[in-house]
């Protein structure tokens, strides 16, 4: 599945990064600790958080994670936003919290396999 | 045999990552091994997020040769009183600002030790600390 398609699926925000919408995802982590998806996320998946600075899009992008999807509202900050465009990884969001969001994703990627 | 060298600052969050981006763009450019590269890249950057959170300035050397990748992080910062203690899963001394940023949870130094076929801290409390991580290839 492409980020695309999920951010139609899951009628998701593309805040930035839209040159990477045809990235391939291949699984998903959940985590707001960054050390933690550094340490334990797989490239392809999507990564689920409630972090918005710029870090974020630095770990993805090392990482070679599919996109960063932000939670409950969330916006990234100006200079996250500016980053994930220069790197061409996706930052989406969704008015879901980090538990309905990943549930839809989960059921989604078990689907599509 | 290469070498590449970073300037980091301490506090400045909006940099870290930088030196680990570039050594993987040359890493890839030299077709080392993805999985080593891999490794290489997580050490590193949390390498230089715990400059960012925790020393006045940095410098970061790395030398590729045919057979391993050798990084050097020296700074000048508190330095680490307890080194066996900061090895410790879960232990940090991050402030609550860094913590809030979902860093300093004590993960930083276990990953270094993870993912580097060998890591030597050397740290003089009150002058600096200085990291030395081997990937083999």
């Amino acid at each position: 599945m492409k980020v695309s398609e999920l951010v139609k699926e899951l009628d998701l925000v593309v805040f930035s990064g839209a040159e990477g919408l045809k990235r391939e995802i291949t699984g998903g982590y959940v985590s707001d600790l960054l050390s933690d998806v550094m340490g334990n996320s797989t490239e392809g998946d999507v990564w689920i958080t409630l972090q918005t600075h710029r870090n974020v899009v630095a770990i993805a992008s090392l990482k070679e994670l599919a996109c960063v999807l932000l939670v409950s509202s969330l916006a990234p900050e100006q200079n996250t936003a500016e980053h994930s465009n220069k790197e061409g990884i996706p930052v989406l969001g969704t008015t879901l919290s980090t538990f309905e969001i990943a549930g839809l994703l989960y059921q989604k990627i078990k689907s599509a396999k | 045999m290469i070498e590449l060298r970073f300037i980091l600052e301490g506090g400045d969050f909006d940099r870290a990552g930088t030196a680990s981006s570039e050594t993987k763009k040359i890493l890839k450019q030299l077709n080392i091994d993805p999985r080593v590269i891999k490794h290489t890249v997580v050490a590193l950057y949390e390498a230089e997020v715990n400059i960012a959170a925790h020393a006045y300035r940095g410098e970061v050397t790395i030398t590729v040769s045919d057979h391993q990748i050798v990084a050097v992080l020296k700074d000048e910062g508190p330095g680490i009183a307890d080194i066996k203690r900061a090895m410790l899963e879960g232990f940090s001394t991050a402030s609550p600002k860094v913590r809030e940023m979902g860093f300093g949870a004590g993960m930083g130094l276990p990953n270094m030790k993870k993912n580097a076929d060998v890591l030597e801290v050397e740290s003089t409390p009150g002058s600096g600390t200085t990291v030395k991580m081997i990937f083999d290839f």
